[in-house]
C-alpha cells in the first residue's frame, strides 16, 4: 500500500508542476477598443435635465412606463410622468439629479448636477466574462454588449459582476429578463444613431466613434469657462449649436475606469459625487479569468489529478472488489455475518 | 473483512417527521407564488443583491455542508484510511440529498429556469464563466454522487448482478468524485472575484477559491463528526467515538492552515486596515476566527476529543463558522453601494427551511429502509 502511495503522489506532483511550472500564471492582455467602436459622450454640464432622453429611450425600447410614481398617483392618472427614480426592469436609461448636501436644489449651484445612468458598454465587460451561456455578448466590432434573451437562463451573476450596477431584472414578472441598454443595436443597424441621442436637445448625449468621443472629451476638459465654444448636436459630425463653456472637472469618466467604457462622461463636478462607484482601472474579468483558466489551464491539471485520483481509488477498492466476489461465491455467509 | 451495512428500521412516521412535512408544505404554497408570480413575490431580492439567501445557503453553504462525502473519499481512497470506510455510506448519503437539493433550489432561484440547459449546450457555453464551471460541476457531481450511492439502494433491492457490475467500475467514479468538488467548492469563491469592491475587503481575495476549498474540506469532516454524534442520540445508536475522535485530529490543521493563509494574506495585501473599519463587518470577522479557534483549541487536545460533548460542540463550531464564513462574503458583507440592504424575506425562509426539512426527511427514509449506517454498531 505504502508503494501505491508513493506513486499516486507522483502521478499528483507531476500535475502540480504541469499546471505551475510549464504554464506559469500569466494574466491574459487587457481588451483594447474593437475596431469600429461607437459609444456615447455625455456631458452632464449641457444637460438640462429634460429626460426627453428616457422617453426616446422607453419607446424605442417599447418599454412601459412605471406608471405609479408620485405624480400619478397624486392626480389620479396613469403614465403622466415616469416615476422611477434608478434603472430597473423597465428603464434602460435614467437622468438622475445630485445637488450637495444643505445645497438649494438650484441648477445654478455649483454642485447641482445631472447625470445620465446607462450601461457602460465596458472594453472588458465583467457581465460578459460572467455569464455562463453567452447571454451577454460583445460585438467585435462595433463593441455592443448586447443581451440575447433566449440564451439566458437569469442566474444574475451578471448583476453581481457589473461594476456600475447596470443591468437589472424583471424581479415582477413570471417569466422575466435581463434588462440594459444595448447602445440601440438594432437602430445602429439601420444607419440611425442611438434613440436617447437623437431626442437630446442640447448635445448633452452624443452618438459617435469612441476614439473620436475621446478626443471630444479632451476638447471640453480643456475648455476655459465663460467662452463661448460649438458644441456637436445628437452626433458627432453633424449639426453645432453655440454655447457657454462652463467648469469641467477634469477627469474623461470611462477613458480608464474598469479597463474603459464605450460609453464616457464629462461633468462639473467629481464622479464620485454623482454617485458612481470606486470601481478602479482594471477589469476584474481580466483577474477573474486568469485566476480560473491558470487553475484549469487545457484541463491538462485536472486530467492528470483525475488519473491520480482514480488511480488511488482503483488501489483502495480492491479489497472491496474481491469482498463482493466472496460474498457472491458464499451467499450463505452474507447471511451468516447477520 | 466483510462491512456489512443494514437498514434501520423502525418507524418512519415519527412526530419529527410530521413536523418537517408541514415545513415541506409550507414551502410548497411559496414555490407555487414563487413560480407564478415570479421571484418578487417571495423574495427581498433585488437588483443590488441579485443572489441572497438562496444562493448563499442552498447552494453555496448547503453544498459545502454536503461536503462530507467528500471529505471522507479523500480520507478513505486518497489517504487510504480504510478504517472509516463503516462510515462512508452515512456521510455519502448527506452529500447526496445536499447537492441534489442544492440543484433543485437552483431551478427556484434562477429566473429562466425553463432554459437551464442551455448550460450543456455547446454554441452559448462561455469557457471564461466561473459560473458555467460551477453549474457543470455540480450537475455532474450530482450524478456521480447518486452513482457512488446506487450500491446502496441496489443491496436494498437485492439486484445483486447490476451491484457487481458497479462494484468493477466504482472507483472511477470515486476518483471523478474527488475532483469534482475539488474543482467547484474553490470555484464558488472564485465567483466573488469578479464583484471587486462589493466584497467588502476583509473577504475579497485572490485566493479566495483556495479558502473556499480548505473550509469546505474541514465543514465535511465537521458535519460527518456533528451528524455521527447526532444520529446517534436520536436513532439510538451506539456512539462511533473512537473513529470520530481520529476524524476531528484532523480539523484542528486544516483550520490552522485557513487562518494563517487567510490572516496572512490579509496582511501581505494590506487589506487587514478594514478590520479597524465602521461598521458590523469586523465583528463578524472577529465571529468566524473565534469559532475557528475554539475548534482548533478544544480538538487539538487528545484527551478532549474523546467526549461526545466537546465533540459535538466543537465540531458545530466549525460548521457553522464555515457557514459565517459564506454568509458574510455572499451577503452580510456584500454591499453594492448605497440605498441597498437585504433581508430574507419570509417567503425566502420558508422555502430554504424546506429544502432543510425535506432533505431531513429523506435522510431518515433512507437510513430507516436501506443498507447506509454500519451493522454492529
Ligand atoms: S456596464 Fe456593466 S452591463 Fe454594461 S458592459 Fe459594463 S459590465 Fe456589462
Ligand atoms: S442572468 Fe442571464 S445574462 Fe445574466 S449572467 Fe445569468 S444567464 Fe447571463
Ligand atoms: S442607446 Fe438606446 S437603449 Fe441605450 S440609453 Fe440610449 S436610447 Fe436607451
Amino acid at each position: 500500500m505504502k508503494i501505491d502511495r508513493r506513486q499516486f503522489f507522483k502521478v499528483m506532483a507531476a500535475g502540480g508542476a504541469v499546471a505551475v511550472g510549464a504554464s506559469p500564471v500569466q494574466a491574459r492582455p487587457c481588451k483594447t477598443l474593437p475596431p469600429d467602436a461607437i459609444g456615447i459622450l455625455y456631458d452632464a454640464n449641457l444637460c438640462i435635465g429634460c429626460k426627453a432622453c428616457e422617453v426616446a429611450c422607453k419607446v424605442a425600447n417599447d418599454m412601459p412606463m412605471s406608471g405609479d410614481g408620485a405624480i400619478d398617483q397624486a392626480y389620479g392618472v396613469q403614465d403622466a410622468w415616469d416615476g422611477d427614480d434608478d434603472l430597473n426592469g423597465r428603464t434602460m436609461n435614467k437622468i438622475k439629479a445630485y445637488v450637495a448636501e444643505g445645497s438649494r436644489t438650484d441648477l445654478d449651484d455649483p454642485d447641482a448636477c445631472f447625470i445620465k445612468r446607462s450601461c457602460m458598454h465596458c472594453i472588458d465587460p465583467d457581465c460578459v466574462s460572467a455569464c455562463p451561456v453567452s447571454a451577454l455578448t460583445k460585438d467585435p466590432f462595433t463593441g455592443i454588449v448586447s443581451y440575447n434573451p433566449d440564451a439566458c437562463i437569469g442566474c444574475r451573476y451578471c448583476q453581481l459582476a457589473c461594476p456600475f450596477n447596470i443591468p437589472k431584472f424583471q424581479y415582477d414578472k413570471t417569466f422575466p429578463q435581463i434588462v440594459k441598454c444595448q447602445l440601440c443595436a438594432p437602430r445602429i443597424a439601420e444607419g440611425e444613431i442611438p434613440a436617447c441621442c437623437d431626442a437630446c436637445p442640447t448635445g448633452a448625449s452624443l452618438f459617435g466613434r469612441v476614439e473620436d468621443l475621446r478626443a471630444e472629451g479632451h476638447r471640453r476638459l480643456a475648455m476655459q469657462p465663460g467662452e463661448r465654444v460649438e458644441f456637436p448636436l445628437n452626433q458627432l459630425g453633424g449639426k453645432t449649436r453655440a454655447a457657454e463653456a462652463q467648469k469641467y472637472h477634469p477627469h474623461l469618466y470611462g477613458e480608464t475606469e474598469s479597463g474603459g467604457t464605450q460609453y464616457l462622461m464629462v461633468a462639473g463636478v467629481p464622479f464620485e459625487q454623482l454617485g458612481m462607484p470606486p470601481v478602479g482601472d482594471e477589469s476584474r474579468a481580466r483577474l477573474s479569468e486568469t485566476l480560473q483558466h491558470s487553475l484549469y489551464k487545457g484541463m491538462v491539471a485536472p486530467g492528470l489529478l483525475l488519473g491520480g485520483l482514480v488511480y488511488a481509488a482503483y488501489q483502495h477498492t480492491k479489497e472491496d472488489r474481491e469482498d463482493q466476489e466472496d460474498r457472491q461465491n458464499r451467499p450463505e455467509q452474507e447471511h451468516g455475518d447477520d | 473483512m466483510t462491512e456489512a451495512f443494514r437498514p434501520l428500521g423502525g418507524k418512519l412516521f415519527t412526530r419529527h417527521f410530521q413536523f418537517m412535512g408541514v415545513l415541506v408544505l409550507i414551502a410548497g404554497y411559496f414555490l407555487i407564488r414563487r413560480f407564478i408570480f415570479g421571484i418578487g413575490d417571495v423574495s427581498n431580492l433585488s437588483d443590488g443583491f441579485p443572489w441572497g439567501l438562496w444562493i448563499t445557503y442552498d447552494v453555496v453553504t448547503g453544498t459545502a455542508i454536503a461536503c462530507g462525502g467528500y471529505a471522507m473519499a479523500l480520507l478513505v481512497y486518497v489517504f487510504n484510511r480504510g478504517q472509516f470506510h463503516p462510515m462512508i455510506r452515512a456521510a455519502l448519503l448527506t452529500s447526496v440529498f445536499g447537492y441534489t437539493l442544492a440543484g433543485a433550489s437552483i431551478v427556484v432561484d434562477v429566473g429562466r429556469y425553463w432554459q437551464l440547459y442551455n448550460v450543456f449546450l455547446p454554441q452559448y457555453i462561455n469557457l471564461n464563466s466561473v459560473m458555467l464551471e460551477v453549474a457543470l460541476c455540480v450537475t455532474l457531481y450530482t450524478l456521480v454522487l447518486w452513482i457512488e450511492f446506487s450500491p446502496a439502494i441496489l443491496e436494498a433491492m437485492k439486484a445483486n448482478r447490476l451491484l457487481r457490475f458497479l462494484r468493477h467500475i466504482l472507483f472511477f467514479f470515486i476518483g471523478v468524485g474527488i475532483l469534482l468538488p475539488t474543482m467547484h467548492q474553490s470555484s464558488l469563491g472564485s465567483l466573488l472575484l469578479i464583484a471587486g469592491y462589493k466584497v467588502h475587503d476583509l473577504w475579497q481575495t485572490t485566493i479566495i477559491p483556495l479558502l473556499f476549498l480548505i473550509t469546505a474540506i474541514t465543514m465535511g469532516y465537521g458535519i460527518v463528526v456533528f451528524e455521527s454524534l447526532y444520529a446517534s442520540v436520536h436513532l439510538g445508536r451506539k456512539l462511533e467515538t473512537p473513529l470520530l475522535s481520529k476524524i476531528s485530529a484532523i480539523i484542528p490543521w486544516l483550520l490552522i492552515a485557513y487562518l494563517v493563509l487567510r490572516i496572512g494574506d490579509l496582511f501581505l495585501s494590506g487589506q487587514i486596515r478594514a478590520i479597524a473599519g465602521p461598521g458590523p463587518e469586523p465583528y463578524l470577522f472577529l465571529a468566524e476566527v473565534a469559532l475557528f479557534v475554539f475548534a482548533i483549541v478544544t480538538l487539538m487536545d487528545q484527551y478532549h476529543r474523546t467526549r461526545p460533548t466537546i465533540l459535538f460542540w466543537s465540531s458545530l463550531a466549525v460548521v457553522l463558522g464555515g457557514a459565517l464564513y459564506r454568509f458574510n462574503a455572499f451577503m452580510i458583507a456584500f454591499d453594492p453601494g448605497p440605498g441597498w440592504h437585504y433581508f430574507p424575506a419570509v417567503g425566502e425562509m420558508s422555502i430554504t427551511l424546506g429544502i432543510v426539512a425535506f432533505e431531513i426527511m429523506a435522510y431518515l427514509f433512507f437510513v430507516k429502509k436501506t443498507p447506509i449506517l454500519a451493522a454492529g454498531h
